[in-house]
């Protein structure tokens, strides 16, 4: 899933400056996972930007609204009947709810209100971590399972580099090295012999080469 | 003159090769360069430039080894796969020959996050490897990255780092062996202060034929302090310094720490010396350049030899 951390509150407040009439948008998906933007965390937000309006004398009027997807036209195309009572709406989507939203109504100004981090999965309580770069070319079977493009701080191909040391990675201890887990895996799966060859260059084409990127199904399309 | 290796040179003829390191200024003064330069004539076959290491912004390593190279010593070209993609590592190598420059160790280099930039992105196109690889089809098959031909190919003794000391300890040989078949002519290790782990390394390396195809230099670093022994020990990754040597650094006086270090220095290259599969030494004496001289003089590495093709 797409993971995501709210912003500092006055990052927030300073860019609903001009505005009176806000909409928090949340959405239920891959933000709500990781509570960052789902139903919860908007009335929260929307709670605190109100409360903190009231304490600066603050003449605005602040509303909340979760939609299921906000990177999905089909439900951002339900903000049609209220959206037009705002002048702004700060979205608690990732990235691309954001922008979704702000394709669909030209008209208003959309502000994010969070930071999109990464592709990652929920590991534990409160802990998400990145596993992939969407690099459009998954080389996890010849890497075992983990991906040392983007669990390698440095990209290796090829690791793993002077820097490992007790399975951790040299930027930071906290930091496990993807090349010890690469090692370890193939080693139970009796396939280290895989990593004597040279992984040769990437594409990286299939992730930003070409520009923008998009997926065309003709047997998905109506 | 022909533009030529010196460090391949010698190798070649199966001379014991040193080489030592200058890192460039945090400046644009030339004369910064060229004072290390002077501290090492004479003293060692070729010099390493460092490529903005510790990902500190300096000089760049392509124009200070111009400079030393007109000064008339061999410039080694440490390359960073960490700032460049590659179309400008593979630019700058032909760049590189085109100056004459002959030799250049491809390297990943130390992650952004420790130096003075650590919002910069780290490239890392290429890594390491692929980065020999890459080179060594410029020079050999006249091709880049693609198979696209070059008009004319680059001449690069071409290099890369090992470091014995990191984990896995088994992998360590296997990455070896990788860098050996991407193309490395040469290889330079991380700083050697444990001895019995390098012999380990290296053995099974011998026994897979390694040290046949490359030719390996064992890297040192002299100590200028107990503190430093210390330092590299708990807060550098991938450097094995036993606690023996801490302790035989902190047995001496503070002003006698230094010197302790250049011995230790000298044994370590004294042992390298008889050790098969060693055929050179590559002495990183860092912000102390006036210390190689002292040290290749003690361990027997001077005069150094002439090459007559230079």
């Amino acid at each position: 899933m797409i993971t995501a951390q709210q912003k500092p509150i006055d990052e927030i407040r300073g860019m609903l400056v001009p505005y009176k009439r806000i909409l928090v948008l949340g959405c239920a998906s891959c933000v709500a996972e990781c509570a960052a933007g789902g139903q919860k965390e908007t009335a929260m937000l929307a709670s605190t930007l109100r409360m903190k309006a009231k304490m600066n004398n603050e003449d605005v009027i602040i509303q909340e609204h979760t939609l299921d997807r906000q990177c999905v036209k089909d439900f951002v195309v339900t903000l049609d009947d209220i959206i037009g009572s705002y002048d702004a709406v700060l979205s608690l989507g990732c990235g691309a709810g954001v922008q979704a939203v702000a394709e669909m109504f030209s008209e208003i100004p959309v502000i994010p209100g969070l930071n999109t981090e990464f592709i990652g999965e929920t590991r534990a309580q409160g802990l998400w971590v990145e596993n992939c770069l969407g690099c459009g070319d998954c080389m996890l079977y010849y890497f075992g399972g983990v991906c040392p493009l983007a669990r390698c701080s440095k990209q290796l191909f090829n690791g793993p580099c002077g820097g490992s040391v007790g399975g951790k990675c040299e930027i930071n201890p906290d930091v496990d090295c993807a090349w010890q887990k690469i090692i370890d895996r193939l080693s139970r799966f009796g396939a280290l012999d895989r990593l004597e060859t040279i992984y040769p260059p990437k594409n990286w084409s299939r992730k930003q080469g070409g520009g923008p990127r998009k997926i065309i199904r003709e047997d998905q399309q109506r | 003159m022909k533009d030529v290796s010196r460090l391949k040179s010698v190798l070649e003829k199966g001379g014991f090769a040193v080489t030592s390191e200058c890192g460039p200024p945090k400046g644009a003064d030339p004369q910064a360069v060229l004072r290390k330069t002077e501290l090492l004539r004479g003293k060692v076959d070729s010099v390493n430039v460092t490529d903005n290491q510790t990902a500190i912004v300096r000089m760049s390593s392509l124009a200070a080894c111009c400079l030393i190279k007109k000064a008339g010593l061999d410039p080694v070209l440490q390359m960073v796969v960490r700032d460049r993609n590659r179309i400008a590592l593979q630019s700058d190598i032909l760049g590189a020959s085109a100056i004459g420059i002959r030799n250049v160790l491809c390297l990943s280099g130390d992650h952004q996050s420790f130096g003075n930039q650590p919002d910069a992105v780290g490239v890392f196109d290429l890594d390491s490897i692929q980065f020999v690889q890459a080179v060594r089809n410029m020079r050999d098959q006249g091709i880049i990255v693609g198979g696209e031909p070059l008009s004319h190919p680059p001449d690069m003794f071409t290099g890369a780092a090992a470091n014995p000391f990191a984990d896995p300890m088994d992998f360590r040989v296997v990455r070896l062996a990788k860098k050996i078949n991407a193309g490395a002519d040469f290889i330079q290790t991380q700083c050697i202060y444990n001895m019995e782990r390098f012999d380990r390394w290296l053995g099974i390396a011998r026994d897979r034929g390694l040290t046949e195809k490359a030719y390996i230099l064992g890297g040192v670093t002299p100590l200028k302090s107990a503190g430093m022994a210390r330092y590299m020990k708990t807060r550098v990754s991938g450097m094995d310094v036993p606690d023996q040597l801490i302790r035989r650094m902190e047995g001496v006086s503070k002003d006698k720490q230094r010197e302790e270090g250049i011995s230790i220095c000298v044994e370590t290259i004294e042992r390298l010396k008889q050790t098969p599969g060693i055929r050179g030494v590559h002495i990183m004496a860092i912000e102390w350049e006036e210390a190689v001289g002292e040290i290749a003089e003690r361990a027997g590495l001077l005069p150094r030899p002439v090459i007559d093709d230079q």
